[in-house]
Formats: structure tokens, C-alpha cells, sequence
């Protein structure tokens, strides 16, 4: 079985986040870059998907040549071969994400299922693995956190507020994966060291951006709290059943 | 036309991030002098009767056997086919994971833009047809981000806690309408084949009190005084990433960007520094208690309430008090 | 949170190993109002102490290092934060395995045990290590690793303990301010608070924090990267932080250790990464801390390969993940030291920066001790923040050096090793035509400084000078240098002494100034040249210099260009607050040209109409003399036991003094001469002591061999300790040695232990060891000379000794103990 993640080259930001000058984008020049845990997820089942089945993993991207460090991030976790799609911008909106990705398919080898993260760690717009499926018509699961496939066919476990939904639907499909899907790997060194050789595929992407376009970041106003500090060590405990009968929380 | 996408419990009744949404697109209908239509999935049950007094004038269900147990995607190619016909101004959800689903797959059919998890919605001047503005949350909510959707029908879904629903003029009557999309049994499709209900209990999401470990929790034994204190107040365990990497919790614990999203009366974060990442999943709760032994934690500058010292010596203290207050 | 002071006596800034060790002792030493301040929380505030690799390896070349390395090991043991593990630095180079011999001589130099051993030994320490890669290996069973952030915090307590501390966390210094050239107040976020002294120990940060005050301490953050490699079951197995040995693999500039289950892996191979102080992120705007920046992992690769061959039997595993990955930033500066001590800028303002874990708890003794005392027990002149010239501080200069310093980190450095980059910040006016002749230059203090001509290359042949045959002998040599040696020494050589550095001192007081901070008598008359130590308030070598009175309150102070800025702080801070000196540095106002050798005379008087003969211009007197048409202050002196003068002219006269010296001297066979002449040959046959070398704070006069025959009545720094001196037996009596006939081929060049005919360490009753300070070829005595302090029982004339070098031991004899010269006993050639 042939497995294709999409991840997104994304800012590793600390604490606080600071932005740009013209704010329109986060102020990276401290910052590494990664992917996002639900993408190390699906980068990881792939990989076991592969080796199990014998098949390949390949990872894609859509961004700058810097997205390719990401490329062989996911090649040094173990998967196989990596494609980069151009985009017009360095954070690229859904609508060309998708049809970037929907562009280059065809160009690659016909996978079995292709995965993306719930949501991308920065941006955020949850939508790219739907928009995905809407053009191509497969068969699309989000909030993926379990995967089984016997060749022709895949299980998805879905979860949602109330317990776990499972769908089953016809390969090829595509689906959106939570963190919690596997515990990922790190990589190896000699992954690493094979991820550097490896080639990375460059395929023209769309040049035509979508009609959401970031004006502007912004901090959300922190109402800061004044803590009031119980006290230290279990000396406070007295203090904190007071709070916590404050509350109603003390039967 | 608005259109808003509305999604029902498990009883039936509109959910409370739907009636938000309701209550945003009648601000937005005002605005642009329009009518606000509603789209669910299924029966009319009981939901005209809610729906006039929220001003919906319209109720558009959606109706097809293959939306049984075709999930999100389903939906969303049977709002795109309702979307096409009606030609609303702007079509609104709640930011949860189905109807986004929904959504994502519906604004790609239409060829249409998507912006998620939207906090404020502005109208572009004029008679409406220029670009709108929207403010969606970024990085899990620490980040704003103002931004053009620049779309002839516009497609957002909306936060929580972005408008609470007040009185509003009640329509005078719902229309409701049946709309039967075209779908093809013979495309391949996602099929529900199974529901298993989450054990009973209290959920993360829902708890009104959540105990959170992380890192100053130290192992997977280390949360046994966590439950404890969790059963005492009634409340859930939830933890850190460092604590599912560590293998000390399922992830289903996990409290954070990329765990559950908890809105709490009170959250006690214990030996938790409160990386951002951890604190978009509870920066929604209500009251914040701080256990740490470092009192410059990110965390315990945060909280409402902080407790200075190691969590396996203010913990059982905490036990010890709570029970010999409640008599046992 | 503790409330907030107004004042205190001293504030420290950065609370990592080195603040808190300053604060530590500073309260041991009975100072009752720290301050200790640090932008970042505790106990970790994000600086290079919260992510170092904590190693510690007690063997440097350098002896100040390794003392303060094993002052910091004893500290940390006592702490209880430290835990012996043994560390094995191997050889895959034969030219490695040379260096370890040279490691194997300073570990008995300094008295550490260590061993050279096998691979397969190795390998038996190390059992997942393939040795097959290696040619050798050096053995220090001490090695260790050490828990600074608690060191630190123990260290803290036990200053609050002594109700010394204030410690004051998440607070930001904004400015120091200062007030007639000493600070005066810090001013934070928090408050501002009057104080007496502050000591910036701020690692990366501390050139940004300086600058608030006006002072430089120049360092330059760089990124050292390390990878954390795991689980691996053979070392989780272990149940502890470290059990094995740590691998220094030296070749490929890295090392790698046990972390846990985990394999660490550092490099000092990659490209020189440098930051600038003010673009580290903050502490929140951080995705770890401040100083781990974002893994680069393009420059490691090359290291993942060479861990691979020595280790691939646990990292090539698919489980064993790379796990943590980061930039570290470190502290470099233009010569690889810390800097320091007081900034010759700001008074009261100290600089306690570029630091390793390995040196922070010594370094915090240091400093406390030179607060306290004036001098602190370990002599901090290499170390010393006052050491660089102007040029030297500049941002410039600073990335350069640590730039090209950076891979020297683990790499093989001859002792008379040059820099490459950032050169010709200074040259004499000499240097058109030293450059036609081919000089080649080393520099000192920036100045470049002609150490042999190759214009001089026949000499070689014509006075029958030997080449050394042995590479590392012979590298940053030439045969040249003896022979501009032996022909000074037949006719006349003109030496360029353009960097020295020279004060004017002037003004009413300047005669009791003076007499205040020289050993010998100043108040001699006018034209006088006088030679004398400087020391410490200890008694300890502080510098030795010249001083020269050229008026009733007018002297000339003439001193060592390496020496030059420690010199100029040192009397700069010593001036009277009366006003009633005045200190001019008039460095660059004047060339020097040494003109020595039995024809100088011939040659000086052929273009000078005053009386140069030896009755009208006698030995240790100067004065002006009309050279051509240039007024010249000529001193009759000597460094290189001829007949001759310095000739100190203004700079832009320079020129004309080289062609008028150059053209008179021809007749005479004048040949130019380098510094390899001036500061080896010639000075050490005939005895004569370099600052730095013999001469240093654990050293005194007397044992230097260079106490006065009287005892003046005026006071100066030292006197006491001086005085106290002359009346016992010295301790170590500095000797002369030379290297017996049999051992003719091979060139020892300084810092190699000096061990008794059966090969055991020699120390003296005070501890301090016997090692080579200075050595070089003696063409003249036809033998290779050796200076070394001695124990009195083994500072005998005739005393057989053994000289441990490149892992042989060769026979040497003391030649002579004390100051009498080798070469022209009597000084008859000086006349």
C-alpha cells in the first residue's frame, strides 16, 4: 500500500509569539521550524503502513524551498521520497494548498491513501484533506485517531465528543489525523543522514492565491490575572478546600 | 440569505455553539437586511419551534438515506447542491469538527474560500458585495488574525463563545423546506459502520472541573493522587503533552492545541509551566488554580489561585483537608 | 517576592554558574550586601549554564586553566554535584596521537593522573565503542560530570544562609550608571539600586551588558551543536545519569557521552555560527530557552557519520531517536580566555565572562578574592579583561577570532601558533621595509612584529645553523633566528621593538606615584634607567618594565606589548584622585629601534655627532640624541646582552630612522633581527626573565632572581609580601637548563614538566610544580636552554634532571640558579 502525508512547515514558537513588524506573519528570526504533531502522527502511520504492506511512504509539501528541511524531517522518520509543491507565497491559503495538491497527484503514483493533519499548528484552517477529497470525490474521515486497512479497503476511527465513530470506506480515501494516532518516532541517524541524500521531487504549483488573505496577527487581549498565591508547600492545603468550597466543589 | 448550518444533541435539541451561530448570522442578516435560513440534517422534530423564536424564517433539511451514515462529507456535498440553488450571502457553522468537515468539503464545491474559527464577521461596505473582513483565531487562539474573505458567497464557521444568544425579533413563522441533493451511491464514500459510545462518566470536555498534570507529576503512578482529587471534586484527570509522550496518559487526556479544548469552572494545573501550546486547550476555563514549584511559570502567572511547592506534597495535603471537611 | 533594595555594596548580574559562585564567595569572604539579579527565572534563567554538556576535563595546556578547573572540581565535589565518570580523548590521526603525548606531558606538568592506552583498552572501558578507527588514546580517570544549576542553587543558599544575598529573579538590568569613571548605580525594572561594584556574569549576554555602562567585554555568542540520541538499552540499563567514560573523539572535533538512556553528541566541528548578544530571543519568545536556538541540521551531518564509526552499534538502531537537538550558544573571545576581572574602562565594574561549567566555580573564587584582596591566589594575567588593545575589543575583531578560534577548540595548537585572521591592526613605521625584507611576522597586541627575515637566509649557510629536523619542532621556526642571532652577536642587528607600550608620566606627584608601584628606586637622577618589577599587593609579579626619568616629574614608562593594556590599567587605576599625575599613553607616538651588538656603538656614532662612548653616555642612563636630524631618546640598556640602545623616536620619523640606522650600519655588517632573537635567543642566554612566563602572581622577585640588592625606604604594592620574601629561603629558585648532548634533535618549547633523574614530578613545599616556562635555542652555548622554577633541593648547578616532551623524557642539567647569565657571565659585552 501506497501512503501520501501532506505537512506544513511550521514556526516551533515558544511562549510568547512575537510577530512581525507590519504584523503580518509571526517574527521567526529565533525560530526553528517543524511540523505539527498531528502531521508526525500521520507521517509515522505511514511509515508502519509501508513496512508493514511493502509498500511506499511519501511525504508532500506545498510551500518555499526551506519547506524542504520539513520533506526530510518526514524521510529521516522513514518515509521514502518527498515532493515539494511550489506555491506563490510562504504560507500558502487552503484553496491553493488543495489545489496544489490536487494539481501534483496526478504526477505522482496512485496512492492508496493520503493524509493530513487535522489542522496545520499555525494557520490552523482545518480544511485542506477536505477540500482534497471534494475535487477528486474519494472518500474523506477527519478526526482520525485509529487506521486499519486490509489492501482494499480502511477502517477509520473517528472521535468525537461522545465516543468513537468508525467509518469504512473504499481505497483510495483520505484522511485527517488527530495527534494520539501513535506515539511517532524520532528520527534516526542514519534516517537522517539518508534524508539528506534523498532527491526531493519539485512539482509547479498553482500561482493563483485563494480568497482568504491574512490582513494582519494579533495578540489576543489577556485579561492578566492577578494570582493570588494559596501559599507554599502543603501548608496551602487549608486555603485551597476553601477555594474549592468557594465553588460549590466540597460534598 | 444566511444560511446557517445547525447541528442537534443527542435529545434532539440545538446544540449551544449552534445557537450561536444562530444568533451571529441574525446580526449579520440585519446588517444586510436579509433573511436567515437554517440547515440541518434530518427530521423537523421540534426545531421550528425554537428556530422562530431565534429569527429564522427558513428551514432547509437536508434529506437522503446516504446522509444516514455518510458523515461530514456527506453533508457537505448536500449544503454545497443547497448552496448552489439558494445562492445565500454568507453560510455559517460552529467551529466544531463535523460541521468544519462539512463546511471545508461544501466551500470546496462551491469554489468558494473558508475561513474556520472565526470570532467576528464584518460585512464589507456598501451593498455587501465587497470583500469581507473576518477575525479568526490562529495557533489554537493565542494569535488573531484579521483577515479579507474575499468570496461572492462567503463561508465561515464561528468559535465558540463568540456571541451569546440574546432575545432577538422572532420571525413570524419558519418555513420549513424539504431539499433532497443528488447523491450517487455508486461514488465511493465514507460509511458510519459503527458507534461506540464513550464509557459513562465524565469527559474531559465537559467536566466542570479538571485536574491536570504535567511534567512536576514525574510518572504514570504519579496521577494516582490526581484521580483521587478529581473524584473528591467531581471532576476529570486531563495532563500534558510531556505526560503522553512520556506514556504516563492516554492522549485522550491530553489538555492542549492538539488534545481536548477544555472550558472548565475550575482547571488545577499541576507541575504544568503552561507552554502555549498547553494553554490554548484551557485558557477557556472559568477559574485557574496553579500547583508549581517554580512561581514564574507561564502557568502561575496565569492563575486565578497558585499553590508554591511540589505537587506530591500539596496534593495529598489537599486530599487530606478536603476529606476531614467532608466528615470522612 | 522579597522586597526590593536601594542599595547594596555589590550587585552581580546573571545568576548561572558563575554568578552564583561569585555571590557564593563574595559572602565567604565576608561581604554582607550582594545583590544578585537575573532577567530569566530560577533556578534555571536560560542562559549556557541551563544547557551545557557539564563535563569536565581537569588536563589543559594551560596551567591557569587547569587550576581553575581543579579549584571548580574540588568545589562542585563538595557541593555533592559532582560524579566521576573517567574521560578518554582518542587518537584517529598520528598527529593526534603526538598531541596526546603533549596532553600526557601538561597532565604530569600539572600533576593529574592520566595514562595513555590502547584502543582495545578503550574499547574495554567503553564496551559499545568500536576502536577499530582509533590509533591511541589518553586516560583521565577524573573526569566528571557536574550539576551546575544546583551547584548554583546550593551556592545561593549558602550565601542567604550567611545573610549576605539578596537574590532578585525576573528582573531586567536597564542601566548602570557612573559617575567620574566608577559606577554608581544599576537601574532594573524592578528599581534602581546605589552600589559600590557590579559584576557582570552574564555569559552571552555580558558585551550588551556592559555597554550600558560604557565598558566592553569583548566575547561574541557562538553555537556549539549538540543531539541527544536514545533509548539505548545498554545505557538505560545503568539506571544513571552516567556510567560510562566520556569519549572526546578529537579528530572530528566532538565528543560523545552518556545522558541517561541517551547518547549525547557535541560538535565543535561546524562552521563558526555567531549571534550577536542583542538578537537572543527572550526568554518567552523562546521555543526552549535563550541560548538553545533552533538545530541546523545541515552542519551536524558530518558529525552523525564520524559518531556512527565509533558507535554504530548503538546508534544505528531504528529505536534509538534523535531526541533533543539544539544550538547551543556559548561564549567565544579573541584568544580563547575568559575575560576576566575589572573593566579598564569603569572602575568597579567587573567582568566575570566566557566561562565554562568546567572553570565557574573557580572563576567565582577568583573573582571574589581579586574584589577582596586585590590579587587573587590563581594568577588571572592571561584571563585578565584589561589584556586587549583597543582594536582588539571592537565587534570586528572579536567575530574574527572567534571565528577562526572556534574549530581550535579540540584542535592541535603549537604553542607558537598564529592567528589568520583580523591581522595588520598595527604596524611600525618600519614595516615598508621590513615587508621588502621579507619579515615574517607574529603579532602581538595586533602589532606585527618582524620574527626573522627571510633577507637573511645566507646566514644560515655562512654560520652554520641547523635546521630541526622534527616537524612540530621546527614549525612557526626558522633556522634564520639563530643566525640573525649569532651575527648580532659578531657585529650589529637592528630589531624593531615598535610594540612596546610606553606611558608619560607626569606632574607633582608623579615621583611618589611611581614609587608607589615600582620595587626599585625611582627617584634617581635625571637620565636614569631604571629596570624594575611591578607587583601585586601579594608580592606576586604584576609586570616588569622600565621606567626612565626624564625630568624632575616627567618619567617614561616603557613595558611589554603584550603587557601594555594590563600595564595601563593597572597604573591608570592607581593614579591619585589629586590630580597631581598626569598619565599619557604614548604608544603610538613612538617607534623604537633596538640597535645592539659589539659594532652598535660604531654604527650610532657614525650618524650622531653627540657622545655616545661609554664614559659620555654610560650603561642605564638615556637621553636625546640627534640621530641625522632626528631627535631620538636613546637608552643605553639591553635585553639581548650587547653593547647598544633603544632608540625611541616619534613615529612618523620612523622611516628615516630605519634608512639612517640601515645605511650606517652596512659598513659594519648590520643585519636586521626578528623577535625571535630579541624575546628567545639572546634574552634566555643570557637569563633574562619575560612577564607571562617566568615572571607571573605565584611568583616574587626574589624567587625570580631579580630582588633589588637594597630595600628602599619609600612604600609600594608588594612591600610587605617583598620584604617578608628577602628575609626567609625562597620556596623555587628560577634556574637555567640545558638540554644535555644527547638529546640535541629534539626542541622541548615550554609547559613540559621538569622531573627528577628517576622521573618523579618535582613540586616545591608550597605545591606549585617545576615545568618549563620558557625555552628556545641558545646558538651561542651551542644548546637548547630551558627555564624552570626549582625547589631549593634540586637548584643546584651540575643537578641532573629529565624534561618530559612528545612523550619522551630527554636528560638536562641545571645550568645555573638565579640570575647570573650563561652567556657573558660578567656582562662585559654590555660595556
Amino acid at each position: 500500500m501506497d501512503v501520501l502525508v501532506c505537512v506544513k512547515r511550521v514556526p516551533a514558537v515558544g511562549t510568547e509569539i512575537l510577530l512581525t513588524p507590519d504584523a503580518a506573519a509571526i517574527d521567526t528570526r529565533h525560530l526553528g521550524f517543524t511540523i505539527g504533531p498531528h502531521e508526525e502522527c500521520a507521517v509515522e502511520k505511514a511509515v508502519r503502513i509501508a513496512e508493514r504492506t511493502g509498500g511506499a511512504a511519501g511525504v508532500l509539501t506545498v510551500g518555499p524551498p526551506e519547506a524542504d528541511e520539513q520533506l526530510r524531517y518526514a524521510l529521516s522518520m522513514g518515509a521514502d521520497h518527498a515532493v515539494r509543491v511550489e506555491a506563490p507565497v510562504a504560507d500558502p491559503d487552503p484553496e491553493l494548498t488543495a489545489a496544489a495538491v490536487v494539481g501534483a497527484l496526478p504526477d505522482l503514483r496512485p496512492y492508496d491513501l493520503v493524509l493530513f493533519g487535522e489542522a496545520s499548528a499555525d494557520a490552523g484552517h482545518a480544511q485542506v484533506g477536505f477540500r482534497v477529497a471534494a475535487a477528486l470525490g474519494r472518500p474523506v474521515v477527519g478526526g482520525v485517531k485509529g487506521i486499519g486497512t486490509d489492501g482494499s479497503r480502511v477502517r477509520l476511527e473517528r472521535h468525537v465528543d461522545d465516543g468513537v465513530e468508525v467509518h469504512e470506506a473504499p481505497l483510495p480515501a483520505i484522511a485527517a489525523v488527530l495527534e494520539g494516532l501513535n506515539l511517532p518516532r524520532y528520527p534516526t541517524i542514519k534516517g537522517r543522514l539518508r534524508a539528506k541524500k534523498a532527491p526531493i521531487r519539485v512539482l509547479p504549483g498553482p500561482v493563483v492565491t485563494g480568497g482568504l488573505r491574512t490582513l494582519r496577527l494579533r495578540h489576543r487581549p489577556e485579561a492578566r490575572a492577578q494570582t493570588v498565591v494559596l501559599g507554599r508547600g502543603a501548608a496551602a492545603a487549608p486555603a485551597v478546600v476553601d477555594v474549592l468550597a468557594e465553588l460549590g466543589r466540597v460534598r | 440569505m444566511v444560511l446557517a448550518l445547525i447541528e442537534r444533541d443527542g435529545e434532539g435539541v440545538l446544540t449551544a455553539a449552534s445557537a450561536d451561530v444562530l444568533a451571529a448570522a441574525r446580526d449579520l442578516a440585519d446588517d444586510l437586511g436579509a433573511g436567515v435560513g437554517a440547515v440541518a440534517v434530518g427530521d423537523a422534530g421540534d426545531l421550528p419551534d425554537d428556530l422562530v423564536k431565534r429569527g429564522v424564517s427558513t428551514l432547509h433539511l437536508l434529506r437522503h438515506e446516504l446522509l444516514a451514515d455518510g458523515g461530514p462529507a456527506t453533508v457537505g456535498e448536500a449544503l454545497a447542491q443547497l448552496v448552489a440553488r439558494e445562492q445565500p450571502v454568507a453560510v455559517l457553522a460552529a467551529a466544531t469538527d463535523a460541521a468544519t468537515e462539512a463546511m471545508a468539503w461544501a466551500a470546496a464545491r462551491v469554489g468558494v474560500p473558508l475561513a474556520t474559527a472565526c470570532t467576528a464577521i464584518r460585512p464589507g461596505p456598501g451593498d455587501g458585495d465587497r470583500p469581507w473582513e473576518v477575525t479568526r483565531e490562529r495557533a489554537g487562539g493565542i494569535l488573531l488574525e484579521d483577515a479579507v474573505l474575499d468570496a461572492p458567497i462567503r463561508f465561515a464557521t464561528l468559535g465558540t463563545g463568540t456571541r451569546t444568544p440574546t432575545e432577538t425579533a422572532a420571525a413570524a413563522e419558519v418555513t420549513v423546506r424539504a431539499f433532497v441533493p443528488e447523491l450517487d451511491a455508486a461514488v465511493p464514500r465514507a460509511r458510519l459502520v459503527e458507534r461506540r459510545a464513550r464509557a459513562s462518566g465524565m469527559t474531559l470536555a465537559t467536566a466542570p472541573v479538571v485536574v491536570s498534570g504535567g511534567r512536576g507529576v514525574g510518572s504514570a503512578e504519579g496521577y494516582a493522587v490526581l484521580e483521587e482529587l478529581a473524584g473528591l471534586v467531581g471532576g476529570a484527570v486531563g495532563c500534558s503533552r510531556v505526560a503522553t509522550n512520556n506514556g504516563w496518559r492516554p492522549h485522550a487526556d491530553q489538555v492542549g492545541l492538539t488534545g481536548t479544548r477544555v472550558s472548565p469552572d475550575l482547571y488545577i494545573a499541576c507541575g504544568i509551566s503552561g507552554a502555549t501550546q498547553h494553554w490554548v486547550g484551557c485558557m477557556n476555563a472559568r477559574a485557574i488554580l496553579a500547583v508549581n514549584t517554580d512561581p514564574e511559570a507561564p502557568m502561575v502567572s496565569r492563575a486565578t489561585w497558585a499553590v508554591i511547592g511540589d505537587v506530591h506534597e500539596v496534593l495529598p495535603a489537599v486530599v487530606e483537608e478536603l476529606r476531614r471537611r467532608s466528615g470522612g | 517576592m522579597t522586597p526590593f533594595p536601594d542599595r547594596a555594596q555589590v550587585v552581580v548580574i546573571g545568576a548561572g554558574i558563575v554568578g552564583n559562585a561569585v555571590v557564593h564567595h563574595l559572602a565567604r569572604l565576608g561581604w554582607r550586601d550582594v545583590l544578585l539579579v537575573d532577567k530569566g527565572p530560577l533556578p534555571d534563567p536560560g542562559g549556557s549554564t541551563g544547557h551545557a554538556s557539564n563535563f569536565v576535563f581537569p588536563v589543559d595546556h594551560s596551567r591557569e586553566i587547569t587550576l581553575l578547573t581543579a579549584d571548580s572540581m574540588r568545589q562542585y565535589t563538595e557541593l555533592g554535584t559532582l560524579t566521576t565518570c573517567g574521560g578518554i580523548e582518542v587518537a584517529r590521526t598520528p598527529e593526534r596521537v603526538q598531541e596526546l603525548d603533549r596532553r600526557m606531558s601538561s597532565a604530569r606538568a600539572w600533576g593529574i593522573d592520566a595514562e595513555l592506552i590502547t584502543p582495545a583498552e578503550v574499547a574495554g572501558k567503553v564496551p559499545f565503542l568500536d576502536p577499530s578507527p582509533l590509533l591511541g588514546a589518553f586516560w583521565t580517570p577524573s573526569v566528571a560530570v557536574v550539576d551546575p544549576l544546583r551547584a548554583g542553587e546550593l551556592m545561593r543558599e549558602r550565601a542567604s544562609a550567611a545573610g549576605a544575598l539578596t537574590v532578585a529573579a525576573l528582573t531586567e538590568v536597564l542601566a548602570i550608571d557612573t559617575q567620574d569613571g566608577r559606577v554608581r548605580r544599576v537601574r532594573t525594572d524592578r528599581g534602581d539600586v546605589e552600589c559600590e561594584y557590579v559584576v557582570v556574569a552574564c555569559g552571552v549576554w555580558s558585551p550588551r551588558i556592559a555597554a550600558l555602562a560604557g565598558a566592553t567585554i569583548p566575547l561574541t555568542p557562538a553555537v556549539h551543536q549538540m543531539i541527544d540520541v536514545g533509548p539505548i538499552a545498554e545505557l538505560a540499563a545503568t539506571g544513571r545519569e552516567i556510567a560510562f567514560p566520556i569519549i572526546r573523539d578529537m579528530d572530528p572535533f566532538m565528543y560523545e557521552r552518556q545522558s541517561g538512556a541517551d547518547l549525547e553528541i557535541g560538535s565543535y566541528a561546524h562552521r563558526p555560527i555567531l549571534c550577536d548578544p542583542d538578537e537572543i530571543p527572550s526568554n518567552a519568545a523562546a521555543a526552549l530557552s535563550p541560548t538553545q536556538l533552533p538545530f541546523t541540521a545541515d552542519d551536524f551531518d558530518p558529525q552523525m557519520e564520524a559518531a556512527l564509526e565509533l558507535f554504530a552499534g548503538i546508534l544505528d538502531r531504528p529505536d534509538a531517536g534523535i531526541r533533543h537537538a539544539i544550538n547551543g550558544l556559548l561564549s567565544l573571545t579573541p584568544d580563547g580566555h575568559p575575560l576576566l576581572g575589572e573593566t579598564p574602562e569603569v572602575a568597579g565594574l567587573w567582568s566575570a565572562a566566557a566561562v565554562w561549567i568546567k572553570e565557574g566555580p573557580g572563576v567565582g573564587r577568583l573573582i571574589a578574592e581579586w574584589m577582596t584582596a586585590g590579587v587573587p591566589e590563581i594568577d588571572p594575567h592571561a584571563a585578565d579583561v584589561a589584556r586587549f588593545a583597543p582594536h582588539e575589543r571592537t565587534r570586528a575583531h572579536v567575530r574574527a577570532r572567534a571565528a577562526e578560534g572556534y574549530n581550535k577548540t579540540y584542535g592541535i595548537i603549537h604553542p607558537r601558533e598564529q592567528w589568520s585572521s583580523d591581522r595588520g591592526a598595527r604596524r611600525s613605521p618600519f614595516f615598508p621595509r621590513e615587508e621588502a625584507l621579507g619579515a615574517e611576522f607574529f603579532e602581538v597586541a595586533g602589532w606585527e612584529r618582524p620574527q626573522w627575515y627571510r633577507s637573511n637566509e645566507p646566514l644560515v649557510a655562512e654560520l652554520g645553523v641547523e635546521d630541526r629536523p622534527h616537524e612540530w619542532d621546527a614549525r612557526w621556526w626558522s633556522p634564520i633566528i639563530n643566525a640573525e642571532h649569532l651575527a648580532m652577536r659578531r657585529s650589529v642587528a637592528m630589531i624593531d621593538l615598535s610594540a612596546f607600550a610606553q606611558f608619560d608620566v607626569r606632574g607633582p606627584g608623579a615621583l611618589a606615584y611611581l614609587q608607589h608601584l615600582c620595587i626599585a628606586q625611582v627617584d634617581r637622577p635625571v637620565g636614569r634607567v631604571i629596570y624594575t618589577p611591578v607587583l601585586g599587593p601579594d608580592g606576586g609579579f604584576r609586570s616588569d618594565l622600565t621606567v626612565v626619568r626624564l625630568g624632575d616629574q616627567h618619567f617614561r614608562v616603557v613595558t611589554g606589548g603584550s603587557d601594555g593594556a594590563r600595564d595601563l590599567h593597572w597604573f591608570t587605576r592607581h593614579l591619585p584622585a589629586d590630580g597631581s599625575v598626569a598619565l599619557a599613553d604614548v604608544t603610538s607616538a613612538v617607534c623604537t629601534l633596538g640597535l645592539w651588538g659589539p659594532r652598535a656603538r660604531d654604527v650610532l656614532a657614525a650618524v650622531t655627532d653627540d657622545d655616545v662612548s661609554h664614559e659620555g653616555f654610560p650603561f642605564a642612563t638615556g637621553r636625546t640624541v640627534t640621530v641625522g636630524s632626528i631627535p631620538v631618546l636613546a637608552l643605553r640598556l639591553s635585553y639581548v646582552g650587547e653593547l647598544g640602545w633603544e632608540l625611541h623616536a616619534p613615529t612618523e620619523c620612523g622611516l628615516r630612522l630605519w634608512d639612517t640606522i640601515a645605511e650606517a650600519g652596512v659598513p659594519h655588517g648590520i643585519v636586521p633581527a626578528g623577535i625571535g632573537v630579541y624575546g628567545t635567543t639572546a634574552r634566555l642566554e643570557k637569563g633574562y626573565r619575560l612577564m607571562g612566563h617566568e615572571l607571573d602572581g605565584e611568583h616574587g622577585p626574589v624567587e625570580a632572581g631579580l630582588a633589588l640588592p637594597g630595600l628602599k625606604s619609600a612604600d609600594f604594592v608588594g612591600k610587605a609580601a617583598y620584604t617578608k620574601a628577602r628575609e626567609g629561603e625562597p620556596e623555587a629558585t628560577l634556574c637555567t637548563l640545558t638540554l644535555d648532548a644527547s638529546a640535541h634533535r629534539r626542541h622541548p618549547q615550554g609547559g613540559e614538566p621538569v622531573l627528577t633523574a628517576d622521573g618523579e614530578r618535582i613540586t616545591d613545599r608550597r605545591g606549585r610544580p617545576s615545568y618549563v616556562t620558557s625555552a628556545g635555542a641558545g646558538p651561542s652555548l651551542r644548546t637548547h636552554l630551558l627555564m624552570a622554577y626549582l625547589p631549593p633541593w634540586h637548584a643546584a648547578e651540575g643537578t641532573g634532571l629529565l624534561v618530559e616532551y612528545l612523550g619522551e623524557r630527554y636528560p638536562v642539567t641545571v645550568a645555573r640558579a638565579g640570575r647570573t647569565p650563561l652567556f657573558d657571565p660578567d656582562d662585559a659585552r654590555m660595556r
